[in-house]
């Protein structure tokens, strides 16, 4: 079948610095204002109170985090705010050594996603963990939020600055 | 099988390159014109056109599919761009299917495009948009973490270790030294190989990822009636599938892929089959990374859950295996130029099932093979699955 | 906030910004290689020709889309070329009045069956009117990139 592949043609990245080939930019200056919406709108104004809520589905009977003005399961209005807690567990977890655009990083980043208590099974939301060595984290162990001053919260995920172990 | 039956009857493809000198168009025009010239058909030919390609922002064209139309083949004719983010690739030849299945159309193109370089500093830039703007973008996360996430979550679940899936990436890479289109082949790399590349984000290395690519594949499908008429060796189509799971990953079970199964009962159920570890002899499950080619083998229910690592560590899944998976060498060893990478498997399929595949193939005259691609918010199975 | 409350005024509505931190690279391609280089090095334009179909494609293609053949005829095209249409743009990208309404114009080139988006210069914009014989104007060798804009605007002839 090598016949049926078409012989393109490559280059290399100091083809581009050294202007061996033609080529033109464009920055598409792609800056975005998202809506809140009503749900995630009550969220962010939680997390500025210090507070992380869901909302409760009567159909499937869970309580969803991140919360939404319908269920996407029973396809029904969710009728009511819970307050949650804001400890949980770990599903899973990762320690990143790249930025986005793959430039090294010393100090690893921890991602999770964190069960909240107060949620039903499998509700997580994803943050951050520190305070904690990264080779110690494990997953099913218990984290808190480790929130910023109340002065420094603006509605937004990063009012809860990161997660430590319990 | 519901539809008028509907053959593969051509493919062509282009190089898989890090960056390609031709623009989009004229890589899509590269794919097409072989694929037409592989079942000597011309443009006169063909009824109508299907288009997959990935988010517009990859090559900063909007409308991508209409820029793409005419290396495409869609000059004057009907044209349609299906786009599932990384299950396009598998989901094109779905939508050329049930273009022909339905009786609309004799013959159709299928032209899966990607030009990932167009996108700088790195195509990550665009994917971030896959975590939610408000309630993840602002904690500045890496594209890498949700595979990070998901991998650990399927390690963590059955008790593996990275050496239980470092053995893929060895695999497809190996088996891609055999792909004349292959940016990674290399037929003597190693597990410790694997293993001893760059921690990206823990447990994802360097070596259990694909690389970003540009590329394009093209498929000619036909009904019956013209596939008889031009070639031989007509593969069919025998069943087809793809559902979403919820767009809250975070509320998912991120150590089973649900919706590959369900994509993948309701593949079976139209192809009559009802064993697929008997009757499925050749497997092309999307392998962005290592430990997904696991993921979707045991979402495909070819292995018990937790089981596709040991059946690989035994070979199984090895070019002379019991269940060849990755033969072409996958996007781990051919590339990832996304849309195209998932349909250079449905070509893989295609020309394994003709006894065509050179050196990559498999004994024993394969009669059965299935395709199957992954994508959207990493919520989306695709499955195609095909037979002579 | 409820379901039923009202929001006033855009700014009482909760929102997050953020981009798609992307840079477009595009290269000129095979065919478009070619074509800018012949520009940038000689002043001269290019096309390619499919006999079939009897088209001349400018700017060049490396096909043609029509009958699908790979197009290696490479013809020298003359830079003269019609006014096919115009327009006069007083707004720039923000909306904003520009000091002299700028001619933009589509230029048929002759002996291609295709021409060039371009400015007109060098004329009152009274007086362009389709059908309009137009040449290209080159800026200086030394400036010039291989790009689009190596060619300063056309000009009536």
């Amino acid at each position: 079948m090598k016949e049926y592949v078409y012989d393109s043609v490559y280059l290399r990245s100091k083809d581009f610095e050294e202007g061996n080939v033609l080529f033109e930019t464009w920055d598409p200056n792609a800056r975005y204002a998202w809506d809140a919406g009503v749900a995630i709108g009550r969220y962010l104004q939680g997390l500025k109170a210090g507070q992380l809520i869901g909302r409760h589905c009567p159909e499937c009977d869970r309580v969803l985090i991140p919360p939404r003005m319908f269920c996407e399961t029973c396809f029904r209005p969710t009728d009511r705010w819970v307050e949650l807690e804001d400890t949980g567990a770990i599903i899973t977890f990762s320690r990143c050594y790249v930025t986005w655009d793959m430039i090294r990083i010393t100090d690893p980043q921890i991602p999770a996603v964190i069960e909240i208590d107060g949620a039903s099974p499998g509700m997580g939301i994803m943050h951050m963990l520190s305070e904690v060595d990264p080779d110690e984290v494990q997953i099913g162990m218990r984290v808190q939020a480790v929130w910023k001053p109340a002065a420094e919260r603006i509605g937004a995920i990063t009012d809860i600055a990161y997660f430590k172990p319990l | 099988m519901s539809g008028n039956r509907v053959a593969v009857v051509g493919a062509g493809m282009t190089k898989f390159v890090r960056r390609a000198q031709e623009t989009a168009k004229e890589l899509a025009w590269e794919a097409t014109h072989l694929a037409l010239e592989s079942c000597d058909m011309t443009l006169d030919d063909i009824d109508a056109v299907i288009i997959g390609t990935a988010p517009d922002a990859f090559d900063a064209v909007h409308m991508k599919s209409e820029y793409l139309s005419d290396g495409c083949g869609g000059w004057g004719k009907p044209v349609i761009r299906g786009y599932v983010g990384g299950g396009t690739g598998v989901f094109a030849p779905i939508q050329g299917w049930y273009h022909v299945a339905s009786g609309l159309f004799d013959t159709v193109l299928v032209v899966c495009e990607e030009k990932m370089s167009s996108c700088q500093p790195h195509p990550q830039g665009a994917f971030l948009t896959i975590f939610d703007h408000t309630t993840e973008r602002p904690l500045e996360p890496n594209l890498l973490w949700i595979f990070a996430l998901e991998m650990n979550a399927y390690m963590n679940r059955y008790g593996l270790d990275k050496r239980d899936i470092a053995t893929v990436a060895v695999k497809n890479k190996r088996n891609a030294a055999d792909h004349p289109a292959a940016l990674l082949g290399d037929a003597n790399i190693t597990l410790e190989d694997i293993l001893n590349t760059e921690v990206l984000a823990w447990p994802v290395q360097r070596g259990d990822v694909s690389p970003v690519t540009d590329g394009a594949v093209a498929l000619v499908m036909s009904a019956e009636h013209v596939a008889r008429r031009v070639t031989n060796k007509p593969v069919w189509v025998e069943g087809v599938g793809w559902t979403l799971d919820t767009a809250y990953w975070t509320n998912r079970d991120l150590s089973y892929p649900v919706y590959v199964e369900e994509a993948a009962r309701m593949a079976y159920k139209m192809a009559g089959i009802t064993e697929p570890r008997q009757q499925i002899h050749i497997a092309e499950p999307y392998d962005p990374f290592d430990y997904k080619e696991l993921h979707h083998l045991e979402g495909l229910m070819l292995f018990d859950k937790g089981e596709a690592p040991r059946a690989a560590a035994d070979g199984v899944t090895q070019r002379d295996g019991d269940l060849p998976v990755c033969p072409s060498g996958g996007l781990l060893g051919v590339g990832n130029p996304i849309a195209a990478a998932g349909l250079m498997k449905v070509a893989e399929i295609f020309w394994q099932l003709r006894g065509e595949a050179g050196a990559r193939q498999v004994p024993g005259s394969p009669k059965r093979g299935l395709a199957q691609a992954w994508g959207d918010l990493m919520q989306v199975g695709t499955v195609i699955v095909m037979g002579v | 906030m409820s379901l039923l409350h009202r929001i006033e005024h855009p700014r009482d509505a909760l929102a997050w910004e953020g981009d798609m931190p992307t840079l477009g690279r595009y290269t000129a391609g095979i065919a478009g290689e070619k074509f800018f280089r012949a520009i940038q090095e000689h002043g001269q334009f290019l096309g390619t020709v499919c006999p079939i179909c009897e088209i001349v494609y400018v700017p060049p293609r490396l096909y043609c889309e029509q009958c699908f053949e790979h197009l290696d005829e490479w013809i020298e095209i003359s830079p003269i070329g019609w006014v096919h249409t115009f327009t006069l743009v007083h707004l720039d990208l923000d909306g904003n009045p520009l000091p002299e309404p700028l001619p933009l114009a589509f230029i048929q080139l002759d002996g291609a069956d295709g021409g060039l988006v371009h400015f007109l210069d060098e004329i009152d914009p009274e007086q362009i009117f389709v059908g309009m014989p137009v040449e290209a104007v080159f800026k200086d060798p030394a400036e010039r990139k291989g790009s689009i804009l190596d060619i300063a605007y056309f000009r009536p002839v």
